[in-house]
This record gives C-alpha cells, sequence and structure tokens, in this order.
C-alpha cells in the first residue's frame, strides 16, 4: 500500500497512468513522445523508465512482451486498496 | 559560415539498415512496402542491396545491410524492446497505408496517433527493426480551437 502512495505522489507519475488509460499497451518510446508532445515533458527516456519502474513496483503499471517489444498497461486494482481503507459515505449531519 | 554556403551543400544520398535476412528483407521492402529494388550486387557472401521510393527514384537510397556484426543483435534487440524505430518513412495517407498494412499481416507496436502537427504509427518490418510512418499534416494558420 505504501508504494501505491508513493507511486502516485509524482505528477509524471500520475500523468503516464492518465495516458495508459486513454490507450493501454505503449512502448517506452510511445509513452515519451505522449508525454513530450501532449504535455511538454522533456524527460530523459532513463528518467522515465524509472518511473515505469516505481509504477510497476507498485502494481500499477504491468508489462507484458508481444513479440520483440515491451508494452505497459495501467492496472488499476492497488487502487480499490484506498477506497477500501476510506469507503466513500455519506455524510450524515446531526 | 556565410561564404560556405552554396557550394558547400551535403545530401542525404545514402542511409542503411540492419537486416536479418537480404532476401527476405527485398521481398518485404519491394513486395510489401513498395520501394524499388536499385543496386544489387554481390559482395563476398553477401550484397550491395538498396531500394528507393518509386515517386523519387533520384532520392536517398536505403541500404539493407547485412546483420551479421555481433553488435547488431543486442543494439537491435534493445531498441525494438523499448519501441524505439530506426528509420521514418513519409506517407500521404496512414490510416489507408495502416489498414492496407495490416492486412497484410504487417505487425505494428504503436497504430496510428494524431501528434498535432502530423499522425505517426510504428510496425515491424519483420527484418529485426521497427520503423516509423509519418504522415504530416498540410500547415495551416486556422488553428481553430477556441
Amino acid at each position: 500500500m505504501v508504494d501505491v502512495f508513493r507511486a502516485l505522489d509524482d505528477e509524471t507519475r500520475r500523468i503516464v497512468l492518465d495516458e495508459l488509460s486513454v490507450r493501454d499497451g505503449q512502448t517506452l518510446f510511445e509513452i515519451c513522445s505522449m508525454l513530450a508532445i501532449r504535455h511538454g515533458l522533456s524527460l530523459t527516456r532513463q528518467a522515465i523508465s524509472q518511473h515505469l519502474g516505481v509504477l510497476e513496483s507498485a502494481g500499477l503499471v504491468v508489462t507484458e512482451r508481444r513479440g520483440r517489444s515491451k508494452f505497459h498497461y495501467f492496472n488499476p486494482e492497488p487502487l480499490s486498496g484506498i477506497t477500501g481503507r476510506w469507503p466513500s459515505r455519506k455524510r450524515t449531519e446531526k | 559560415m556565410a561564404q560556405q554556403k552554396e557550394d558547400r551543400k551535403m545530401k542525404i544520398a545514402l542511409t542503411s539498415l540492419f537486416v536479418d535476412d537480404q532476401r527476405a528483407a527485398l521481398a518485404f521492402y519491394t513486395d510489401v512496402l513498395g520501394f524499388r529494388k536499385h543496386h544489387d550486387i554481390p559482395l563476398g557472401d553477401d550484397f550491395w542491396l538498396t531500394v528507393v521510393s518509386p515517386e523519387v527514384p533520384d532520392g536517398p537510397e536505403l541500404l539493407l545491410e547485412p546483420a551479421g556484426h555481433p553488435a547488431v543483435k543486442p543494439y537491435r534487440d534493445a531498441l525494438v524492446e523499448d519501441g524505439i524505430p530506426l528509420a521514418q518513412f513519409a506517407v500521404e495517407n496512414l490510416e489507408a497505408e495502416h489498414k492496407r498494412l495490416t492486412s497484410k499481416g504487417v505487425v505494428f507496436t504503436q497504430p496510428p496517433i494524431d501528434i498535432g502537427a502530423a499522425v505517426v504509427a510504428v510496425f515491424d518490418d519483420t527484418c529485426g527493426n521497427l520503423i516509423q510512418l509519418i504522415e504530416e499534416k498540410p500547415e495551416t494558420n486556422d488553428v481553430g480551437v477556441h
């Protein structure tokens, strides 16, 4: 759970999840292009690769090999731990 | 700098891609992609094998170079794993080209995506490389985003 909060505590990583939820299954090259073109983020490939590593170790991103390339997918499952811990309920006035 | 201009212009006459098998590569680059064979000259065990675009037969040649050097495999494996293309070809209509190539069994690692000034896609050339296709949009001053 701690990993999930740490992974989300970064604007770049949140944008990576935004992009993957728009189009799931992207290569590192595509993610770098999207961050540069759509968000003006000129990070190095290595930096983005490290961000993906943090998201992957938190379980928010899973990778799959197809052919000789590696694709990244958004996995929202760990987020349910947050709503499970603080379930939303109607505020009751006394 | 200024005095060096006209007489010192360089042109890109040839660039190269490593290919696993030169004959298979020639078939793919001509039959599937639509390039035209330009040179096919025996050179030791291999060939000096180049293709050109039929639209620009005098334009840049693409050398389909044997991938035998031991450095080629790790170099290309690492790039393909990360989805990084090694060349870019321009097309008129990327959506149509994507459809045409997909129907011929070509695998795209990135479908056509609008990046503003252009639409781009990436496919596997079956010879060990990823190639980017680009359709540049005509320049327009009409921003139209208000």
